[in-house]
């Protein structure tokens, strides 16, 4: 795992400087300010209601933030179109429901985006497909429908389907929270491995264990703002700021 | 709607291969069926040989009459081709427009297509500027006209309030929309009820031509729309998964939508222009091939073009042959058939639609 002073010589992947975010009146991001360098994993702690699916949301412009800028592998996010479709394709995103297409296999779920979207060949469509799901230990499964698979197994296709578009970063929202708990640590142990292989990752989730495991960094939110950054040696031994202790102590 | 599929057990691509080539064979038989019945029945060796005598190069006696030869080539055959087009373009109208809005009972006619032409027939025909002469005649050019203003408009407002998330304010648009064309056109119609005959004869629906004018006329807006719709079939599927996820994956929804809504809208009022309002081929053929191939839009979309086309061939047979020599409006033929088979459709599937 890097240390905060290896991230230094990294390119910076995702930049978030002073951004506002408001839903009508409410404003859900309250001067956020992060950096995530390349091949970091960042996960973003933080209550229900605290503005990390609004964050990551921002990110690939699933919502367009009012003030500050967010610049994403050099590109910033403006209202440009062409840089809008840009970062959506170096950026993969998992949500907590996998939304397969019930009507489509395994394999032709993951190929599907390729095929029309990148207008890649089918059988480099296929292939890359094939190598994903025995990257995310279903590859068995190719022929079957997500009807047919466990949710354990819908949320790996859904990871792998995000991965065929070659993403350069991967956001996460609580990819486990609609899971069984014996399910879980199949899906996370994906993440782990991608985490491993060098994927530039930001992950919002309730797993204290992979956090603190797999995460280079964390970030604690709360109200739509950064409460504290910093690794989870630091984040889960020695809090500086009282709303993370008391965040701790709830959930520990 | 989300009824699990597994596709009869064949791997997919090959099942589609089996489809399209069972479905083509369907359309060819249509096709020749079409040709040999009529008035005059005429042998299949004797059109199967007439056909091969026209390819260049080929040279065989086909011992037809000249007038059989004539009946084949420029009477039965242009509207064969006729019917082949416009069952296809509202079939995959209605297939793209299901795919669009999610939702299987959307028709081709949705968007104010039918009011629209309905408008237009009305005014060419009472303004008695329909000549009856073909690729000039203004009946078709005034129908279509009136379904790209219908169209336009429904667009227009509708699309300015749905924000990407939702079509429901498009659809609402369109109904507002065809109740105010219907309402104008039931005005204009009663005011000269002289042509009320006229008027309904177009608004059943009829496939008669004089000669190739229609065919060649609707033909590059048919190859436009088709091919559109063909190229987006996939794109479709990817957004059937979920607006944030298409978003996610790379694709424009709005883009996808408008560009399929505005073939789909293309392709219907092709349709209608030539041939009148043409009831339930958009909902029923679609259905018909969901039921046998499950809800892929990238498999449905292209084997409705192919199926409605061999439906309406066979119902204008029917509709020209049933009564022969008067001919039944193609539009009542498919309304005999298609309302039966939605209503089995609806049965089956309460709950799920
Ligand atoms: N589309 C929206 N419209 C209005 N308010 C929203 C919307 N999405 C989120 N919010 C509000 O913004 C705040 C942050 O939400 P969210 O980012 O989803 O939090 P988290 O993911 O941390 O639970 C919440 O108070 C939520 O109610
Ligand atoms: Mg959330």
């Amino acid at each position: 795992m890097s240390t905060e002073a290896a991230n230094t010589n990294r390119a910076d992947m995702i930049v978030c400087e002073n951004v506002d975010k408001w839903y009508g009146d409410f404003q859900a991001l309250k001067d956020v300010s992060a950096t995530i360098a390349e091949q970091e994993v960042v996960v973003v702690l933080g209550p229900s209601g605290s503005g990390k699916s609004t964050l990551i949301r921002c990110i690939n412009r699933l919502e367009a933030h009012q003030q500050g800028t967010i610049i994403v592998d050099g590109v910033e996010l403006t209202n440009d179109l062409r840089n809008i479709e840009k970062i959506r394709s170096e950026v993969g995103m998992v949500f907590q429901q996998f939304n397969l297409f019930p009507h489509l296999s395994v394999i032709d779920n993951v190929t599907l985006a390729p095929k029309w979207v990148r207008k890649m060949p089918k059988a480099a469509a296929e292939k890359k497909a094939e190598e994903l799901l025995e990257m995310v230990g279903i590859p068995e499964q190719a022929e079957k429908y997500p009807g047919q698979l466990s949710g354990g197994q819908q949320q790996r296709v859904a990871i792998a389907r995000a991965l065929a578009m070659e993403p350069r970063i991967m956001l996460f929202d609580e990819p486990t929270s609609a899971l069984d708990p014996e399910m879980i640590k199949e899906v996370l142990d994906v993440m782990k491995d991608l985490a491993h292989g060098g994927m530039t990752m930001m992950v919002v989730t309730h797993e204290m264990g992979f956090a603190r495991e797999v995460a280079d960094r964390i970030i604690f939110m709360e109200s739509g703002e950064i409460v504290e950054v910093g690794t989870p040696e630091h984040f889960f031994t020695n809090p500086t700021e009282d709303r993370t202790k008391l965040f701790l102590s709830q959930i520990l | 709607m989300t009824k699990d599929n597994q596709l009869l057990g064949f791997e997919p691509a090959k099942l589609t291969k089996r489809l399209v080539a069972g479905a083509s064979c369907i359309l060819l038989l249509s096709i020749l069926a079409s040709l040999m019945l009529g008035p005059v029945s005429i042998r299949p060796d004797r059109i199967l040989f007439e056909i091969l005598d026209r390819i260049p190069g080929i040279s065989i006696d086909s011992g037809l009459s000249q007038v059989e030869a004539a009946i084949i080539w420029d009477v039965r055959l242009p509207r064969i081709v006729l019917g082949l087009i416009v069952g296809g373009l509202l079939a995959i109208a209605g297939a793209s427009y299901q795919g669009v809005f999610r939702n299987p009972l959307a028709d081709p006619y949705l968007l104010g297509v039918a009011a629209g032409a309905g408008l237009g027939a009305t005014v060419a025909i009472v303004s008695g500027a329909t000549n009856g002469e073909g690729m000039f005649d203004t009946l078709p050019i005034a129908a279509f006209l009136g379904s790209a203003v219908a169209v336009g408009i429904t667009l227009a407002v509708g699309g300015a309030v749905a924000r990407s998330t939702s079509t429901a304010s498009l659809l609402l648009a369109g109904v507002a929309v065809a109740s105010l064309f219907t309402a104008i056109q039931t005005y204009i119609q009663q005011r000269e009820s002289t042509t009320l005959r006229q008027v309904y004869s177009w608004i059943l629906g009829r496939l008669s031509t004089s000669g190739w004018d229609e065919v060649i006329m609707i033909l590059p807006y048919a190859a436009v729309s088709v091919l559109v719709m063909i190229a987006m079939r996939g794109t479709l599927d990817v957004l059937a998964v979920g607006e944030e996820e298409a978003l996610s994956l790379g694709i424009r929804p709005e883009r996808v939508r408008w560009l399929v809504i505005g073939a789909a809208s293309l392709a219907a009022a092709s349709a209608v222009a030539v041939s009148g309002l043409i009831a339930f081929v958009g909902i029923i053929v679609p259905h018909a091939v969901r039921l046998v191939v499950g809800a892929s839009n990238r498999i449905v979309v292209p084997l409705s073009l192919i199926i409605g086309a061999s439906f309406l061939v066979l119902t204008d047979l029917l509709a020209r042959t049933l009564q022969s020599p008067a001919e039944l409006p193609i539009g009542v033929v498919t309304a005999f058939f298609g309302a039966p088979f939605f209503l089995f459709v609806l049965r089956r599937s309460d709950g799920i639609i």
